[in-house]
């Protein structure tokens, strides 16, 4: 077979399916013995929806069917190859446990008994509500929580309704302790998709991001890169991650001492001078003052927290220093896990400072996006009274809306009342700490109205719920990628919605129109949106329809590319010591504090990913279940010996406030610290709905009853409850 | 003729299951089964720990059992690539072969036929990499002839230090895995 007949024949045929081509094999016709694929297939490209990291997919419809989902050869992000959950997303098509028609609630809340109403119907609902709590307690005292580049329109309308107060749980819930630590040191954030040059690194240093279970595909692409290359892998975690089974040094650090661990490793960079002095002379504020505090922090002093050895805390700092600047302390993603988690985030800023990773190969890159100019729609309402989470700037350095922020609004009135909320694509209920408060919050709402593709948990709760499209039967707002190398990208629809389920950007359209704010939707459909930013950019709809993505001229990612090292910061410099943070009342370098422990006989509850499904939203979908039907409880062996449980055998947990926990499996393993245990984070559902994933395995979101919050920027450390164990029979 | 086999590098597996997926959509296989599957082992004492992820399937051995158990000739050895497959048109539903394989390979489809993985020679015949290794995001498999001594799969199993599933069964597995 010719290799370059059948490139050239798929480049014809419009789309690369992806084939890598044998050659020097002569295929032959196959007997009737092959299952192979017959019917016609179209082939569709458009971006995924199954979690947040949007890679560019190509949908293939056989015989009118969905068939499957593979990668774009053209997209950067995913390099062809999709994750196993973009692989499994037709599932999320054929899930039957999905929402059907839009309902409106029939008896009490939460009692999940629905009358099934027209869209108008639910519209008229919805506006009249509205409307009324506008009069009554003005535009602000409606939130919307939004989780996803699907929820745009619906920002677009709630905007324009007068509301300043959208959130997502993935700041205050998830990444924003970490964005803050690296702003408050760099004057820069990390973003999504991160911007770590992870396939250039000569050392990884993971502190519990656990890649390759978390499946964020372009990093976990780029550490498989890496490591065939030889990169050396350092990996501090309570648990034997898959990442720390690549690593050259895994160090079981105690839960909660990583600040610790991460001032050892810099006391042993400064005081070896191994650190880029260069980059700190030219580019550093406060050095000798941060010097004179990190002197102290001994790897003898860090043993006593951490229960890693000096002489492992000090080969590891050397290895780190041998590769700099190629050595990169990854930011890690989801950082909400004890309240010092911003200060905790500021220390591994600072050690990649010390190492001179920022700006350069092998650590982080400066990102870039093409120009595509939004809609020019008329000027938002202003709104007179601010944002409701954070009065007073009580957390000084949240630099998003924090959504437990509009949860405690909700419950106390201050500083003002809170009486609607619009839910899009995040289960607040699994994503949110603390049910009960989330619970009390809807008891003070005139109106909860929940957007979805299945029955989720908060649907449970909601007085009307929207049935979504999902996104292989919608178009969407276009992914104006900020990443190493731009591009634009179009999701559009695949197959059409088996029932009355609707795209969101209809829903927010008809919304805004049934509240009257037709004039902030001056388009007539979504198509003649698309075009018009599409042309702005020198682009137009149909190229986008046939390609899926179109790719800009990538801009210098690195110091030595041309990129100016300009620090936005107060000083302009990158901050070993922060006068803001100090003028504040918050250590101006990072200090470690011992966490509080458990009650005797309990453990500390940890909880993490799965690669095959994404936060709560894919239980259901028939393909991910079937890969991953239920979570474990990992065990270590000796606590599992004491307390005679073996692998296979089902527990209940119950946490420090006496909440139980639906049976889980049991894991005993040696891949985790006697102190702790671990399960994966999405898994024992409540709703009834959800009929395929209720009651499977347990919820960790049902035992956070407790998080201490970040003095910072208002994040909630989730990894600070306590659970004992009880063998189920 | 080729002899088609896999070299998997363990190095690089993450065991994300994607090769999982992909299979099952691929080849329709029905909810509830599989034809590939991820096995994680754990050895040593914290925190001396090491790891090894496999991702398995039928090995297409050499010397394939389940083929010289089949009563009807369902399981043969094809003539292409010397890949082991199952003519479901033949196929009686003894389950003799699914009794006979060391690796747990094959599984009774609903339809009454012994099923497993194909190497996805529907594919392979078009010249297309079989579903698991076009979709794995950490590229750790290479699909080829072990029998041309310049593939690339060849020139993996000859140069790197590997190992196959249970080497004394003697059925002379053709999936090679890369320590």
């Amino acid at each position: 077979m010719n290799t370059i007949s059948r490139r050239r024949f798929l480049k014809i045929s419009g789309l690369g399916l992806g084939a890598a081509s044998l050659a020097g094999l002569s295929p032959r016709r196959l007997g009737a013995t092959a299952a192979a694929s017959a019917g016609t297939v179209r082939a569709v490209p458009t971006y995924c929806d199954i979690c947040f990291w949007k890679c560019n997919a190509i949908a293939h419809v056989r015989d009118g069917r969905l068939w499957k989902i593979t990668g774009n050869p053209e997209d950067p992000l995913s390099r062809g190859r999709l994750c196993p959950r973009g692989t499994g997303g037709i599932g999320t098509v054929t899930d039957p446990d999905r929402l059907q028609s839009p309902l409106i609630r029939r008896k009490a809340r939460g009692g999940e008994e629905w009358v099934e109403v027209t869209w108008d119907e639910a519209f008229d609902y919805i506006a009249g509500k509205l409307q009324k709590i506008k009069v009554e307690h003005g535009p602000e005292a409606v939130a919307l929580f939004s989780h996803g580049i699907g929820g745009a329109f619906l920002k677009h309308t709630f905007k324009a309704y007068g509301t300043p107060n959208i959130a997502a749980p993935s700041f205050a819930q998830c990444r924003g302790p970490r964005d803050a630590g690296f702003l408050l040191t760099f004057g820069e954030d990390i973003g999504s998709p991160e911007r770590t040059d992870i396939r250039n690194a000569r050392c990884i240093v993971l502190i519990g991001s656990h890649l390759g279970e978390n499946m964020h595909n372009t990093q976990v692409q780029e550490f498989a890169e890496a490591l065939g290359k030889g990169a050396t892998v350092i990996v501090a975690d309570p648990r034997f991650s898959v990442a720390a089974s690549k690593a050259k040094y895994y160090l079981p650090v105690k839960p909660g001492s990583d600040i610790a661990l991460l001032l050892a490793w810099m006391n042993v960079i400064v005081t070896e001078e191994l650190y880029d002095q260069a980059f700190v002379e030219q580019h550093g504020f406060g050095f000798e003052n941060f010097k004179a505090e990190i002197v102290e922090r001994t790897p003898e002093w860090a043993y006593l927290e951490t229960g890693i050895p000096p002489e492992k805390i000090r080969e590891s700092a050397r290895e780190m220093a041998r590769h700099r600047p190629a050595t990169l302390v990854h930011p890690g993603r989801h950082a909400t896990w004890y309240g010092d988690d911003t200060q905790r985030s500021r220390a591994i800023a600072l050690l990649n400072a010390l190492l001179g990773s920022w700006g350069r190969k092998g650590g982080f890159y400066y990102p870039s996006s093409m120009d595509v100019p939004g809609y020019p729609y008329q000027p938002y309402p202003k709104s007179g009274r601010g944002k409701v989470d954070n009065p007073g700037k009580k957390y000084p350095f949240a630099h998003e809306t924090i959504s437990t922020g509009i949860r405690e609004a909700t419950i106390s009135g201050q500083p003002y009342p809170v009486k609607g909320w619009f839910v899009y694509a995040t289960n607040l209920i699994h994503a949110l700490p603390n049910e009960a408060e989330t619970l009390k919050a809807i008891q003070a709402l005139d109106l909860l109205v929940v957007v979805d593709v299945i029955p989720s948990e908060i649907a449970g709760w909601a007085d009307v719920v929207l049935p979504e499209a999902t996104y292989l039967e919608r178009y969407d707002e276009l992914n104006v990628e900020y990443f190493r190398d731009p591009f634009v990208a179009l999701r559009q629809p695949v197959v059409e919605p088996p029932g009355d389920q609707k795209p969101n950007w209809w829903i927010a359209r008809e919304l805004a129109f049934k509240l009257g704010l037709g004039e902030y939707y001056p388009w007539q459909d979504i198509e003649e949106y698309l075009d018009y930013r599409l042309a702005g950019a020198g682009l137009s709809l149909g190229t986008l329809k046939e390609k899926g993505l179109v790719k800009g001229t990538p801009a210098p990612a690195f110091f030595d590319e041309g990129v100016e090292a300009l620090w936005p910061t107060p000083s302009g410099k990158v901050e070993f010591y922060s006068l803001q943070l100090e003028r504040a009342g918050f250590d101006p370098v990072p200090r470690h504090q011992r966490q509080k422990e458990g009650p005797p006989g309990s453990f500390r509850l940890l909880y993490g990913r799965a690669p095959v499904h994404s936060f709560s939203r894919t239980q259901t979908n028939p393909i991910l279940r079937d890969a991953m039907p239920e979570n474990d409880v990992w065990l270590n062996a000796s606590v599992g010996a004491r307390l005679g449980l073996r692998s296979g055998d089902y527990v209940r947990l119950r946490n420090q406030d006496d909440v139980l926990s639906s049976p889980i499996k049991v894991r005993v393993t040696e891949a985790i610290r006697p102190d702790c245990v671990y399960m994966v984070h999405g898994f024992g559902h409540t709703a009834k709905g959800l009929r395929s994933a209720f009651g499977v395995g347990a919820s960790d979101a049902q035992l956070i009853t407790r998080y201490e919050t970040d003095p910072l920027m208002g994040g909630t450390g989730m990894n600070v409850n306590f659970v004992s164990i009880e063998r189920e029979n | 003729m080729a002899r088609f086999g896999m070299a998997i590098d363990t190095t690089k597996c993450v065991g994300c299951m994607d090769c999982i997926v992909a299979c099952k959509t691929e080849n329709d296989v029905p909810d509830g089964y599989c034809r590939d599957w991820i096995a994680k082992r754990v050895e040593g004492r914290m925190p001396d720990l090491r790891m090894t992820i496999t991702s398995e399937r039928c090995n297409h051995c050499d010397n394939p059992p389940c083929v010289t158990c089949c009563p009807t000739g369902a399981s043969h050895v094809h003539v292409y690539g010397k890949i082991v497959l199952v003519d479901h048109g033949k196929c009686i539903g003894c389950k003799a072969c699914v009794a006979s394989c060391p690796y747990g390979a094959r599984f009774m489809h609903p339809d009454g036929y012994a099923d497993k993985c194909t190497f996805c020679i529907h594919r392979v015949d078009k010249g297309q990499l079989p579903a698991c290794v076009e979709v794995c995001p950490t590229r750790c498999m290479t699909f080829g002839d072990l029998d041309d001594p310049q593939s690339e799969v060849s020139r993996l199993v000859a140069g790197r230090k590997h190992f196959v599933l249970k080497p004394d069964a003697g059925t002379g597995p053709r999936i090679f895995y890369l320590e």
